[in-house]
């Protein structure tokens, strides 16, 4: 059969999908035990006992300076921030995004605002932040608003627009006003682009993130890594990244699984 | 009930309809034919409201018509019709959600119910009762018609406004569709404009058939002279007081046929 029309099973493609990750492991294992046979002393690829040994003093042993779980004070920091910037990011789309969508004279007024500030690449604002904002979380937390709100406000605006013409004359029809289509049919519409939209801008605000931490910040997943680097301290980067990595799988997954739950007509098959 | 005066389409050069004078009376079936490109959409859109005529003058009921569609003139178009992120009963109760609810657009507790029952009565009317539940995505094409066609007659519009709306369906549904806005035609009284491309439809549901096509044609300008009534056929062996054909048997079409 030719690949392109092979369907593949669920366990089938779980298996598939693993080979890969675990043949990056091995050969990394490979790699760092070959680096250690010829030195033991070895700090760029550590072994995973060494991985293990400097993540435990992190996980369970209190810094003596902070008093703190660094680990877990890094995470709930950067967790903190990262959820603030979405959430405020998000709620942004919700009231400028609907609004730009769906009434003409407001697209008019501020759409080319919006696609101005969204080409700026945002760590160019970043020191202006950082003066006005001073170093602290809100700098930070705007980082990332700036970095993402952009894009998800023209997507779900432009979302909006692209709606059937038919779907407008319905409503009006039926006697919508233009509150009534907001909140009827624009809104419950733009929710799953919404949602999609929160998603690939994930990546982004991760970015954004670790870059404000790295440069101006006293806790959090990415002022870590950046600060351990001054040591070649790889056993202790490598597994942040993969926490990072998880962190990320884990809040696209849960971003689908909300929108299958609260939108599933948006996902029915036909649609 | 709708009369039209001269009424005039143009879009810059172009003219689309020209010189269009009708009166429609009331319980009127009036089909429009035409061939592609003859403004039989146009004239739909003009009454509809979402398009302004560029000359003549629309009243309806001795009032000129606004200019802005309104729940006074109902429409299902060939697509798009429901709206996707609702069901069936919320796609049948948003247009009494809409004129009761003015600020939340939405019905809670027994105002909630009487519409609920309101929308339930309409859809048992075209034969969708057991579906109240689906999305339209998980509905064939001619259910979602039907859908469309409730949700529309729900608003108790003066005017039905149909543009193709069984062109997409398959011949079978299609003739199912007929029975049943027939049937609707007469139990509800309706004031129905339907846009059609099949002449034997406009012939089988119209008491009255418009054609629309162009008088004139300047070979060196096709676009300066616009579509007009060519053709208007009153048929006279039907009307809405002939004894309705109680045909219940109207066949539903399962998910998968559209």
């Amino acid at each position: 059969m030719r690949w392109v029309n092979r369907t593949i099973g669920r366990s089938h493609a779980l298996l598939l999908g693993t080979i890969p990750l675990a043949g990056l492991a091995i050969a990394y294992v490979i790699a760092a035990a070959s680096r250690h046979a010829a030195n033991p002393a070895d700090k760029i690829l550590p072994l995973p006992a060494a991985m293990v040994e400097a993540m435990a003093a992190l996980l369970f042993e209190a810094d003596p300076l902070s008093g703190q779980l660094l680990f877990w004070a890094d995470t709930l920091a950067s967790l903190q921030r990262l959820g603030f910037g979405l959430g405020i990011a998000t709620l942004s789309v919700l009231l400028v995004g609907l609004v730009l969508g769906a009434l003409p004279p407001v697209r008019a007024t501020f759409g080319p605002l919006v696609t101005a500030i969204a080409v700026i690449p945002p760590i160019a604002l970043l020191p202006i932040l950082f003066i006005v904002f001073g170093l602290g979380e809100t700098s930070k937390v705007a980082l990332i608003v700036i970095g993402i709100a952009p894009f998800m406000i023209r997507d779900v605006a432009g979302h909006i627009a692209a709606n059937p013409r038919e779907q407008l004359v319905k409503a009006l029809t039926l006697g919508a006003n233009s509150w009534q289509f907001l909140l009827r049919i624009a809104l419950p519409q733009a929710m799953p682009r919404l949602i999609q939209a929160l998603r690939l801008s994930l990546g982004p605000a991760w970015v954004f993130l670790i870059s404000a931490e790295a440069i101006a910040a006293d806790v959090g997943l990415g002022y870590r890594i950046f600060l351990v680097r001054r040591y070649l301290a790889m056993d202790v980067i490598i597994p942040y990244v993969v926490w990072i990595a998880l962190l990320a799988v884990a809040m696209d997954f849960l971003l689908t699984r909300t929108s299958r739950g609260l939108f599933g007509w948006a996902h029915k098959a036909g649609h | 009930m709708l009369s039209l005066t001269n009424i005039w389409v143009e879009y810059g050069e172009k003219v689309v309809l020209e010189r269009i004078s009708l009166d429609i009376d009331e319980g009127a079936f009036v089909s429009v034919i035409g061939p592609s490109g003859a403004g039989k959409s146009s004239l739909l859109r003009v009454i509809l409201g979402q398009d302004t005529a560029s000359r003549g003058r629309i009243m309806l009921d001795g009032k000129p018509l606004p200019r802005e569609c309104g729940p006074d003139r109902g429409v299902v178009f060939q697509r798009y019709s429901v709206f996707p992120h609702l069901t069936v009963l919320g796609n049948t109760m948003l247009g009494l959600e809409l004129a009761r609810a003015p600020l939340a657009a939405r019905l809670f507790g027994s105002a909630r119910r009487a519409a609920r029952e309101e929308a339930e009565a309409m859809l048992a009317a075209v034969g969708l009762s057991d579906s109240l539940h689906l999305y339209p995505s998980e509905m064939s094409g001619g259910m979602q018609q039907r859908l469309a066609i409730a949700q529309a007659l729900i608003k108790r519009p003066r005017i039905l406004l149909l543009d193709e709306p069984f062109g997409a369906l398959d011949p079978g549904i299609r003739a199912d569709m007929h029975v049943l806005i027939t049937k609707l035609w007469r139990e509800f009284g309706l004031t129905i404009i339907m846009v059609t491309h099949d002449i034997k439809e406009a012939f089988a549901l119209g008491t009255r058939v418009l054609t629309l096509d162009k008088r004139r044609n300047d070979p060196h300008a096709p676009q300066r002279y616009g579509a007009g009534v060519i053709y208007d056929i009153a048929l006279t062996r039907k009307t809405q007081a002939a004894a309705p054909d109680e045909s219940e048997s109207i066949t539903f079409d399962t998910v998968g046929n559209n």
